[in-house]
């Protein structure tokens, strides 16, 4: 598996780390809604298909990645820095749900 | 349908074994049961056969999606134990044991369960410390566990690499006598027969494709040989578990998939009669019957639903092969493949009643769904018929993570790629 990093081109899949589901949105630091942060740490979209996630290139610039990656195939179709970026969310925002 | 014996086993052989009868029967669904198992993986199977046997309920269908046995329950390394830290796991894996113990008894079917033991090597004084405490822990609860020396490790494996100038030294091991390896397509198609002859209808090529609802109640499921009616719908699909629920309309689990790789050398004479566990890295090695060295490492490590993984996994479980085994750099790796595991945010998994009336879930196996399957077949079927967990599976909810009672085994927090 390659990614293409913005600043630094495509490099193997062992120079990333990955950060996991890109579509959680951490609550307001100062919230007490519990059932948001519950939703943040523990629920996870997982789907089979499309999937929008972070990767770090630890092994090169360093910078965090939104990716959109297909779980079935591996196929990857889009990588932007996160910083800057506004992916389309593709899940209920968890405050919308509590 | 067939019986084995002594008997039938030298009648066959003398006429060719050409008069084998089809292990389980391949029905066409009925238009309603008592309950559905979704999945007909082993979990699915040996809740089946235990509703049949332990519960009386024989009304009842297992639909699965390929064919028998296709998914985990033909891909995982075998491996049999219950050394758990935590007092819910080791109980839980504990009575799955004892199932495993008197199984190819109870199935009349040889599932080729051999204790031969599983070691965990330690290579820090800090690593042989929390063993000790593990093994504390497990006789605690009446498992057997005990501490081994360097030399004593040496005896039951000559070709590990236990010397100074490995890359990793070994300082110690903790050993569980009891547990082993089992042939896994025979404990699918063992307890397919059992549930089979108790009535159970076991379709295949049926892929649910939908839920039933009556309001916010499940009746049934459409599927791809028709709509299926059922009074309980019980879900048991490891990897597919977010793809089925949300059918269902549950948009999120506290689960991710992930693809954990596998892999099979070439056949050896006798080279390790035991289970062996690398404690610097993530690898674990049995010899199978056949003699191929059946082994594998830590999952990819991203969300996959593939089957199949990458070559960095596959260069990390060889190089950690390699440390502990020198002596192997020249065998020759004949297949490799990989399967989708239901990652849960603690390790543990969840066997429960619902989420939605007239539900029931089991899920979140992560890569030790293998050695769970009599146990956890046992404990599904027990909350199916009664409507209620056994003592054995109560601390596995769904509802655990949102109140603050995971069963974290290893401590690594909400991360499943590190469980």
């Amino acid at each position: 598996m390659l990614i293409t990093c913005p600043y630094c081109g495509p490099r193997d899949v062992i120079e990333f780390t990955y950060q996991g589901d890109g579509n959680r949105e951490r609550p307001d630091p100062a919230s007490q809604n519990f059932e948001a942060w519950n939703a943040y740490v523990y629920d996870r979209l997982n789907p089979a298909g499309d999937h929008n996630e972070i990767w770090q290139h630890s092994g090169g610039c360093r910078a965090h990645l939104r990716v959109v990656r297909n779980t079935l195939t591996h196929e990857i179709s889009s990588v932007a820095f996160v910083r800057g970026d506004h992916a389309p969310a593709t899940r209920r925002k968890a405050e919308d749900k509590a | 349908m067939a019986e084995y014996s002594a008997f039938s086993l030298l009648a066959n052989a003398l006429k060719g074994n050409k008069d084998w009868k089809p292990a389980w029967r391949k029905p066409d669904p009925k238009a309603s049961y008592d309950v559905i198992i979704i999945g007909g993986g082993g979990h699915g199977l040996a809740t089946a056969y235990y509703l049949a046997k332990e519960h009386g309920i024989t009304n009842v269908a297992v639909l699965e999606k390929g064919w028998l046995g296709s998914g985990n329950v033909g891909r995982n390394t075998t491996a049999v134990r219950s050394n758990y830290l935590l007092p819910a796991n080791t109980r839980f894996y504990e009575h799955s044991m004892k199932l495993w113990e008197g199984l190819s008894h109870e199935l009349n079917y040889n599932v080729m369960f051999s204790q031969r033991g599983c070691l965990n090597l330690a290579h820090t004084p800090a690593q042989f410390d929390d063993y000790a405490r593990r093994g504390n822990a497990m006789r605690h609860l009446g498992v057997d566990a005990e501490l081994m020396t360097p030399a004593q490790i040496k005896r039951l494996i000559p070709a590990l690499d236990i010397s100074s100038d490995a890359r990793f030294p070994v300082i110690g091991g903790l050993m569980q006598r009891r547990a082993g390896t089992a042939r896994h397509d025979a404990v699918a198609w063992g307890y397919a027969r059992g549930a089979d002859r108790r009535g159970v209808d076991i379709v295949e090529n049926c892929e649910v494709t939908g839920f039933l609802r009556d309001g916010h109640r499940i009746t049934g499921v459409s599927t791809s040989r028709g709509d299926i009616r059922a009074k309980k719908v019980a879900v048991a699909v490891a990897g597919s578990t977010g793809r089925v629920m949300q059918l269902a309309g549950i948009e999120t689990m506290p689960i991710e998939s992930h693809v954990l790789q596998a892999f099979v050398t070439e056949s050896l004479k006798p080279f390790i009669d035991t289970v062996v566990t690398f404690g610097m890295g993530h690898f674990y090695m049995s010899q199978s019957d056949k003699g191929g060295l059946v082994y594998g490492g830590d999952i990819d490590g991203y969300n996959s639903y593939a089957q199949r993984g990458n070559l960095p996994i596959v260069d990390e479980v060889m190089s950690e092969m390699l440390a502990l085994f020198p002596g192997l750099a020249r065998v020759r790796m004949l297949r490799s493949w990989g399967g989708v595991c239901d990652m849960s945010m603690d390790g543990s998994p969840i066997i429960t009643t619902g989420p939605l009336p007239g539900m029931y879930l089991n899920c979140g196996w992560c890569y030790g769904g293998f050695k769970a399957t009599p146990a956890s077949g046992w404990t599904f079927a027990w909350t199916i018929a009664k409507d209620e967990p056994h003592d054995f599976n109560a601390p596995f909810t769904l509802d655990r993570f949102h109140r603050g009672l995971v069963i974290d085994d290893k401590g690594q927090g909400a991360n499943p790629r590190l469980h």
